[in-house]
């Protein structure tokens, strides 16, 4: 432990030296953090330089092997970074799909080539990688897939459609699943392939929520040509790698919404923003039923918080996430919800506008917040589904 | 703080885990509660379990004792918990013990823990009364000032144990007002005391509970613990450590009519197949996993916060019985449910583990309680 204290000395050092001094308090959310990617937007000169600066330090993914742009750190070493960051409220330098779901993939499923075209471009934040799994006929039974992938020489020619591919349209690379084997049972025909969305043949269109907003798009294949290189894994072996990568998924998910997600200053947000809704009375929340409910849902969030570390304290032996990570999703993101529309209702007739006159900005943000959680228990696998797999892999209940 | 159990602790909990399977199934708690004999556990095993070391875990090695903490206890309650064991460590080991422990003087301590180590003596701690509900602080109970030291007159229910207690500690107004925290004094009292009554009390899950009556009780200036009128904070922590043990009782109590309710799911056959396999079920065994894998790790963390003495602590005991209270209750109700009729039978186990999970549940604040407190140590 005397090793780990040394390196916090070390890293808070460091970080004070190298972080750009506009760059501490913001970019807090996920949301609001840096994606990356050719397109990539930065919201300051300082933010371009924070991620140059931590990439070239490992420290976008400091688990990571140093050959492929990581720092080696051990997971309790890297959490000492993550926790000075926090506590300097210094923003991680890059957020997305690539350092939380195809990378770890590729570390465990990738070949070395792939790995070293792929990995340091992920580091570096030069390539945004986004998800082609779910289609129109595949929800929730992901493995009905239909997009084909058909054999031309070395090439594979992928045709179909995918949908609810989060930020496509802002996305470099694409990891996809895509059907090779018509004919057998529907898990064992699928391969799991990147591709290059500046191919000729891909097209990408943004889908509307009913938060107004346009995070997920539709993504459609006709005869993109793709090499045999690109497939991760074997062929017709990609429905293991895609489950592989479904435990990454879930345990990010359950990591924005719940355990790890840096909070905003202290105490109770809720209790704060009931406060500016009901006021005081003696002290304390004015509404006892309010209140009640706000420290149900921060018990909640503290339950799970506590989980998740108990998880990590026993995956130290080098466990990879497992059925378990189901449950971190469905708790996570049910939470989620729970705490958005308890947020509406603290604001109460605040909690409803759309635009316009009448409506703080914050107000407007906080209703589009709520309409935008309620996706959080289908995406990703919908609770129905978490539930599926915990009866099946962790209680053995029969089929 | 690692939420993990360390080597010994999960050596601990097998032990602990063997002892329960061998000696303690359901069966005797049954027999003991068809029995109806005073004290309602068995000494011989109580004086085993001492003898195992568990009885003296949280207490000083001069004492007999470990010199452990609760996250150590909390591995041998939880196991405990899976066979519903009557045993008084609530009473003994962490009411009247951590009371003794934490507020007594050293000749108070002396006298006491060496003798509660060992298995020889038992305590209890009479707190509760008509209306305080979960008030630590609502106390009528008088302790006037006298010659001899202290005149005691009042009446405590729902005593854990307090038939089968050597000594009793009892918690007194000596000043203040009805729920003033201030004013608030521990008196250990010998069981035998002129003007003490124990009327015992029958609750659901057929445990030892008595009411204890003090008519003019007379209590030495020696037998009060700490400072006259600075019961209060002392009160607090005691019932804060007790609410940790009977956390982990209700860890394992539900855990284990969870696992039975499991084994009923798959074995259990309707319309040609186990009904397990019925997606409704399904889903709610999944979400009684969830409730006890987050009550497991508030437990945890519960126990660790109290015996590093984290500024956090308080919350944490709240956030675990609050958490537990819900769960328990739910998982049981599902227990209950999932078995059917055979579940609604006296004949049939499972119904046990529900009896006792409310009493757990309604013991120290109900979820709802620990809420409120949470909220209030947090500034709302």
């Amino acid at each position: 432990m005397a090793d780990l204290e040394t390196l916090r000395a070390e890293v808070a050092t460091w970080l004070r030296a190298n972080a750009p001094a506009s760059i501490a308090g913001t970019m807090l959310t996920n949301d609001e953090g840096i994606w990356g990617g050719r397109k990539a937007v930065f919201p300051s000169l300082d933010a371009k330089r924070w991620l140059e600066t931590m990439a070239a330090r490992g420290w976008t993914a400091p688990t990571w092997p140093r050959e492929y742009g990581g720092a080696g750190l051990s997971p309790d070493e890297a959490k000492v970074v993550q926790q000075e960051l926090a506590r300097l409220r210094l923003p991680p330098p890059l957020v997305g799909f690539g350092l939380t779901m195809i990378g770890p993939t590729l570390l465990q499923f990738g070949t070395e080539e792939q790995r070293r075209e792929h990995l340091p471009k992920i580091c570096r934040g030069e390539i945004r990688w986004c998800q082609g799994y779910s289609e129109p006929g595949a929800g929730s039974d992901l493995a009905a897939l239909d997009t084909r992938a058909v054999l031309d020489g070395d090439h594979l020619v992928v045709t179909g459609q995918k949908v609810w591919t989060s930020y496509a349209d802002e996305s470099d690379w694409i990891f996809a699943l895509v059907r090779t084997d018509p004919i057998a049972k529907k898990q064992e025909g699928i391969t799991f392939l990147l591709i290059d969305m500046a191919s000729p043949g891909v097209s990408v269109r943004p889908i509307r929520l009913i938060s107004g907003a346009s995070p997920f798009c539709e993504t459609y294949f006709d005869g993109v040509r793709v090499p045999l290189r690109n497939v991760v894994s074997k062929m017709n072996a990609g429905w293991t790698v895609a489950k592989a990568l479904l435990g990454h998924e879930r345990s990010m998910i359950a990591d924005v919404f719940g355990g790890g997600a840096p909070r905003k200053g202290k105490g109770s947000a809720l209790a704060a923003l009931a406060r500016r809704y009901v006021g005081d009375e003696n002290g304390r929340v004015g509404d006892p039923v309010l209140r009640d409910q706000i420290a149900q849902a921060d018990l909640d969030t503290k339950c799970l918080a506590l989980t998740v570390q108990r998880s990590r304290d026993a995956m130290k032996a080098g466990h990879r996430p497992g059925p378990e990570t189901s449950m971190f999703k469905y708790t996570a993101t049910e939470l989620n919800e729970r705490r958005h529309e308890l947020m509406i209702r603290i604001a109460g007739p605040q909690g409803l506008g759309w635009e316009g006159e009448g409506f703080a900005s914050d107000e407007l943000a906080m209703t589009r917040a709520w309409l935008r959680s309620r996706g959080n228990s289908i995406e990703g696998g919908t609770s129905e589904i978490q539930l599926n797999v915990i009866a099946k892999r962790v209680l053995g209940l029969p089929d | 703080m690692n939420l993990a159990l360390t080597e010994d602790q999960g050596l601990l909990a097998k032990t602990a885990a063997d002892f329960v399977a061998e000696r303690s199934p359901v069966a005797r708690v049954r027999k003991l509660r068809d029995e109806k004999t005073p004290p309602g556990f068995s000494r011989d095993l109580w004086r085993e379990m001492a003898g195992l070391g568990w009885v003296g875990i949280p207490f000083p090695e001069w004492a007999g004792g470990a010199g452990m903490g609760l996250a150590d206890l909390a591995v041998v309650l939880e196991a405990l918990g899976r066979g519903l064991a009557p045993e008084p460590f609530l009473s003994s080991v962490l009411l009247g013990g951590q009371a003794v422990l934490l507020g007594g003087s050293d000749a108070q301590r002396k006298a006491v823990l060496p003798a509660l180590c060992s298995g020889d003596r038992l305590l209890a701690l009479a707190f509760q009364e008509d209306g305080s509900r979960y008030d630590l602080n609502r106390i009528v109970t008088r302790a006037e000032a006298c010659d001899a030291g202290w005149r005691i007159s009042g009446r405590k229910i729902q005593v854990l144990d307090a038939g089968a207690a050597d000594q009793v500690v009892v918690a007194a107004r000596t000043a203040g007002g009805e729920r003033d925290s201030v004013g608030i004094s521990l008196f250990l009292l010998s069981a035998k005391i002129p003007g003490l009554r124990v009327r015992p009390q029958q609750r659901i899950d057929s445990r030892s509970a008595a009411m204890v009556e003090l008519e003019s009780v007379v209590a030495g200036h020696d037998d009060v613990l700490g400072e006259p009128g600075s019961g209060g904070a002392l009160l607090e922590q005691v019932v804060d450590r007790a609410t940790v043990g009977v956390c982990a009782e209700m860890l394992g109590l539900m855990t284990e009519a969870f696992e039975r309710t499991l084994a009923y799911l798959k074995t259990r056959v309707q319309f040609g197949v186990p009904i397990g396999s019925f997606q409704a079920l399904k889903h709610r065994a999944a979400l009684c996993f969830i409730e006890i894998e987050l009550s497991r790790s508030a437990v945890m963390a519960a126990a660790r916060a109290v015996d590093e003495d984290s500024p956090e602590a308080q919350q944490l005991v709240s956030a675990a019985k609050a958490r537990c209270s819900d769960a328990a209750i739910r998982v049981t109700n599902e227990a209950v449910q999932m078995h059917g009729g055979i579940g609604m039978t006296d004949e049939h186990d499972i119904g046990f583990f529900m009896k006792r999970a409310r009493v757990a549940e309604l013991t120290f604040g109900d979820a709802a309680w620990h809420r409120d407190r949470y909220a209030r140590l947090e500034g709302y």
